[in-house]
C-alpha cells in the first residue's frame, strides 16, 4: 500500500446511441430534453403527456404513437401484437380517452415466418376487438435479413375524451392519493426470464392488459381525476419522477404498501433488479383527491384488472424541481432519481 | 414491499423485519460507549446499509467506512482496456458480466464498442459463454473472469469443461482477486481507520472463514462474517460493537444459516486446480500480494492475453479522482469536490461511480440529494 495509487479514467461522452439511450432512465430524458424536444417544441409536446390532447371542432380528441421491439416477440402472458395494441390503449387512456382508431405499420424481417406474422395480426386483431376499436389504417416495410429483430410494430392511436374530463400532469394537486392497480414488475421480469433462457421454476406472466376499459369505469363512476400515467419502461420510480419534475410536487410513496408477487421478488432479488425501475404492461398510477380515494379504490375492485389495487403515497407539497420520496420499511426515507440507463445484472 | 402470490423465496421478509431492526437498532445503542470505525468489506453490504438507510439508524458513535468489495470498482484500468482490445476483434463474442460494460477504460467503455457493432453480450454464468462457444464453432468466444472468490469457482468450472472438451474457440480473460489480501493490506497501511471488519458473507460461502482467524489475532481486530439483508448487518454490526466494547477480537460468524466454517471444499478444489495466486493490482489501491487469481500454467491454450497478445497492454491510471481514498475508507464519497458534478453515472470518474455496488454510485443514488 506504500505505492498507493489514487486515480481514474477521464469521462466518457457517447458519440454513439446506446442501449441506454432508449432505457426510461436519465440518459432517455437527456436525448429527449437536449435533441428531439427542442427541435419540435410546441405548446401540445410540451406538455410531456402521455397523449397530445387536440381540440378539433369542439371535440376533445388524444393522439398517441409508440413502437414496439420486444424480444422474444411471444412471451408468457402476450406476445408483441397484443403489447403494440395494450400499449397504445393504454397511452390513450392515461389521458382519459375513450379509444376509437389505431394505426398499424409493420416493419418485418427478411426471412421472417409468415405463420408467425399470421399469428401477430391476429392477436392485434383479437385485441382490438375486445377493446371496441378499430384498426383502420397501416403500412408494411420489409428490411434486409439481419436488419431487424424479426418484426417491429408501431401503432397511433386516436381517443375521444369528454369535455368535463381533464387528466393531465398539469392537473394534480397537493394531497392527491396516489393509488396503482396492481402488483408491478411483472412485464419486466417476465420477459428477461424468457430471453435469458434462464431455467427460472417460475409462472411469472406479463401483466400486458388493456387498462382503456378499467380507466372508463372510473371516469362513469364519477371519479374526479386529476392524472394517470402508465408505468412502462423505466417503472413505477421512472413514471412518477417524471410526473413530479413536470408538474413541480413532492411526491412521497410508502414501501410497504408496494404490491409485488412473491415470484417476481425473487427474480429481482437473483438478478440484482430493483423492481420500482423493472416495466410493467397492465400497471398504471392514479392521482385523485383525497376525499375520493375509498370511492376510487371500490370503483377499481370492481374491475378483472383493479383487483389488486391499493393506495400506495400521496402529493405532499409542491417542489420547484419535483422530487419522489420513499419511505422505507426501515422507518427511513430516501429520494428516488432516475437511473442512468437499463439496470444490469451485477456479477454476484 | 407488500408481497403477493405463493411463497417464493424465503428468509427475505424475515431478514427485512422492521421490528426486529429496531429491536437490534436499540440494543446497538445500548451496547455503545464510544466511536468504532467499522469497514463491511462487501459492496453488497454497503449497497444494502444505503438503500435501507441502515447507516442512519445507527448511534452517531458508529461511522462504517465502506470496503473495496465491489469487483467491478477494483478490477484495474488495464484489464479493461485489454478487454476492449479483446472484444473490438472482429471474429469474437465477448461474454462478460452485466455491470462491466459501463466500466470506462482509457477511451471508451464495453456499451460503447457494442453501440458500434461488436458483438458483446451479457452472460449471467461462464458457463453461458461456453455454450455459446459450442454453438458459434467459427467465432473466437472470450469470457471475461472477474469478481472475488464467489464467482471464481464457476470461471475455473468453465475453463475446466473448455480443456475437457478441447474446446479450441474458447478462451478467457480473468481478473479474479482474492479478499484476506486486501483486508491485510488494508490493516498494514499506516492510514489504516479500520477497527472492526464485517466480512464478506458470500465469499465466505465458499471460502469458509478460517483464513479470517489469523489475520484476527494478528491485528487484535473483530471480524463478523455477515450477510446482506439489514437484519444481518445490523446484527452483524451489534456482534462487532459488541467485542469491540468488551476489548475482544475474533472471528464470529453472523451469516451461519449460509457459512460454514471450512466452506465449499469442492468450489475450493476447482479454484486450486485451474487458479495460481498472483500479485494483483487493485484499481485506487494499487498492486497487493497474493491477492489475484491467474489461470496456471495448464490452462495457456485458454487463457485470452496470450490468444490475443494483451498481456502487453499496462495501462497507467491517470491521477484525477479519489476513489482510492474511498475504498480505504479515508474519505465518504460526498467529501469529494467531484461527486455528483463532475463525476456522474453517466460520466464516472471513477469504478467506484460506475457499479451499483460501488459506494460513490450507491451515495449518488440515495442520498444526492443530501449532499448537492
Amino acid at each position: 500500500m506504500s505505492d498507493l495509487k489514487l486515480n481514474c479514467p477521464l469521462p466518457l461522452q457517447y458519440e454513439q446511441i446506446v442501449m441506454a439511450h432508449g432505457g426510461g432512465g436519465r440518459l432517455m430524458q437527456q436525448l429527449l430534453d437536449s435533441i428531439i424536444q427542442p427541435v419540435f417544441s410546441n405548446p401540445l409536446l410540451n406538455q410531456k403527456h402521455d397523449s397530445a390532447v387536440l381540440n378539433v371542432n369542439g371535440s376533445k380528441l388524444a393522439f398517441t404513437t409508440d413502437s414496439y421491439v420486444v424480444k422474444p416477440l411471444f412471451f408468457s402472458g402476450g406476445d408483441i401484437g397484443k403489447m403494440a395494441v395494450c400499449g397504445t390503449l393504454n397511452d390513450l387512456a392515461m389521458s382519459g380517452a375513450k379509444p376509437l382508431y389505431l394505426s398499424c405499420a409493420l416493419i418485418i424481417e427478411e426471412g421472417f415466418a409468415i405463420k408467425d406474422l399470421q399469428r401477430i395480426v391476429e392477436s392485434m386483431q383479437h385485441t382490438a376487438q375486445q377493446a371496441g376499436v378499430l384498426i383502420v389504417t397501416g403500412d408494411t416495410k420489409v428490411v434486409d435479413h439481419g436488419s431487424g429483430d424479426g418484426v417491429y410494430i408501431n401503432t397511433a392511436g386516436i381517443g375521444i375524451i369528454d369535455a368535463n374530463v381533464n387528466v393531465s400532469p398539469a392537473d394534480i394537486q397537493v394531497g392527491d392519493s396516489i393509488i396503482i392497480n396492481s402488483d408491478i414488475a411483472r412485464h419486466g421480469i417476465a420477459i428477461m426470464l424468457e430471453r435469458e433462457g434462464m431455467n427460472f421454476d417460475s409462472s411469472i406472466a406479463s401483466d400486458c392488459a388493456d387498462l382503456s376499459g378499467l380507466v372508463l369505469d372510473l371516469i362513469q363512476a364519477g371519479i374526479e381525476i386529476h392524472c394517470m400515467r402508465d408505468l412502462t419502461r423505466g417503472g413505477l420510480a421512472s413514471g412518477l419522477i417524471e410526473l413530479a419534475a413536470t408538474s413541480h410536487h413532492a411526491i412521497e410513496i410508502n414501501e410497504t404498501a408496494l404490491p409485488i408477487h412473491q415470484d417476481v421478488s425473487s427474480a429481482c432479488e437473483i438478478l440484482g433488479f430493483d423492481p420500482l425501475y423493472i416495466a410493467n404492461e397492465g400497471c398504471f398510477a392514479l392521482f385523485v383527491p383525497e376525499a375520493q380515494t375509498a370511492q376510487a379504490l371500490s370503483a377499481l375492485h370492481r374491475h378483472p384488472l383493479g383487483k389488486q389495487a391499493c393506495q400506495i403515497g400521496k402529493v405532499k407539497a409542491t417542489h420547484p424541481r419535483g422530487t419522489v420520496t420513499l419511505q422505507t420499511a426501515m422507518g427511513i426515507s430516501r429520494v428516488l432519481d432516475l437511473l442512468s440507463g437499463e439496470q444490469l445484472p451485477r456479477i454476484c | 414491499m407488500r408481497r403477493t402470490g405463493e411463497a417464493g423465496l424465503n428468509y427475505l421478509d424475515e431478514f427485512r423485519d422492521p421490528a426486529t431492526a429496531k429491536k437490534i437498532t436499540a440494543a446497538i445503542k445500548s451496547i455503545t460507549t464510544q466511536p468504532w470505525n467499522i469497514m463491511e468489506v462487501c459492496g453488497g453490504q454497503t449497497h444494502s446499509i444505503i438503500k435501507y438507510g441502515i447507516d442512519q439508524l445507527l448511534p452517531d458513535e458508529i461511522n462504517l467506512i465502506h470496503g473495496p468489495g465491489c469487483p467491478v470498482c477494483v478490477t484495474p484500468l488495464a484489464y479493461i482496456d485489454k478487454a476492449l482490445a479483446i472484444a473490438a476483434q472482429p471474429e469474437v463474442i465477448f461474454c462478460s458480466f452485466g455491470d462491466m460494460l459501463r466500466v470506462p477504460g482509457s477511451h471508451h467503455d464495453l456499451l460503447s464498442l457494442k453501440a458500434q457493432g461488436a458483438d458483446i453480450r451479457i452472460v449471467y454464468s461462464p458457463l453461458d459463454a461456453l455454450n455459446i462457444a459450442q454453438a458459434n464453432p467459427g467465432k473466437q468466444v472470450v469470457f471475461f473472469g472477474v469478481g472475488f472468490e464467489t464467482t471464481a469457482p464457476t470461471t475455473a468450472l468453465a475453463a475446466y469443461q473448455a480443456k475437457q472438451q478441447k474446446l479450441n474457440n474458447f478462451s478467457l480473460l480473468i481478473c479474479h482477486v482474492r479478499v484476506p489480501p486486501v483486508m491485510q493490506a488494508l490493516l498494514d497501511s499506516p492510514d489504516n481507520q479500520v477497527q472492526g471488519f464485517l466480512g464478506a458473507g458470500h465469499v465466505c460461502s465458499i471460502m469458509g472463514y478460517h483464513e479470517y482467524l489469523p489475520l484476527s489475532a494478528q491485528h487484535k481486530i473483530p471480524i463478523v462474517i455477515t450477510g446482506f439483508e439489514p437484519v444481518d448487518i445490523l446484527h452483524g454490526l451489534y456482534l462487532c460493537i459488541k467485542q469491540l466494547e468488551e476489548n475482544r477480537y475474533q472471528v464470529e460468524n453472523e451469516y451461519s444459516r449460509v457459512v460454514k466454517e471450512q466452506g465449499n471444499q469442492s468450489a475450493q478444489q476447482l479454484i486450486s486446480q485451474v487458479f495460481d495466486i498472483v500479485n494483483q493490482s487493485w484499481r485506487g489501491l494499487g498492486e497487493i500480494a497474493d491477492s489475484g487469481l491467474a489461470l496456471n500454467a495448464d490452462y495457456d491454450d485458454w487463457n485470452a492475453e496470450q490468444r490475443f497478445a494483451v498481456a502487453a497492454i499496462n495501462t497507467q491510471e491517470p491521477a484525477a479522482c479519489r476513489s482510492g481514498e474511498v475504498l480505504q475508507g479515508l474519505i465518504k464519497p460526498a467529501q469529494c469536490a467531484e461527486f455528483g458534478t463532475t463525476c456522474t453515472p453517466e460520466h464516472p470518474l471513477g469504478a467506484t461511480m460506475v457499479s451499483s455496488e460501488g459506494a460513490c454510485a450507491a451515495y449518488y443514488r440515495y442520498r444526492r440529494h443530501q449532499h448537492v
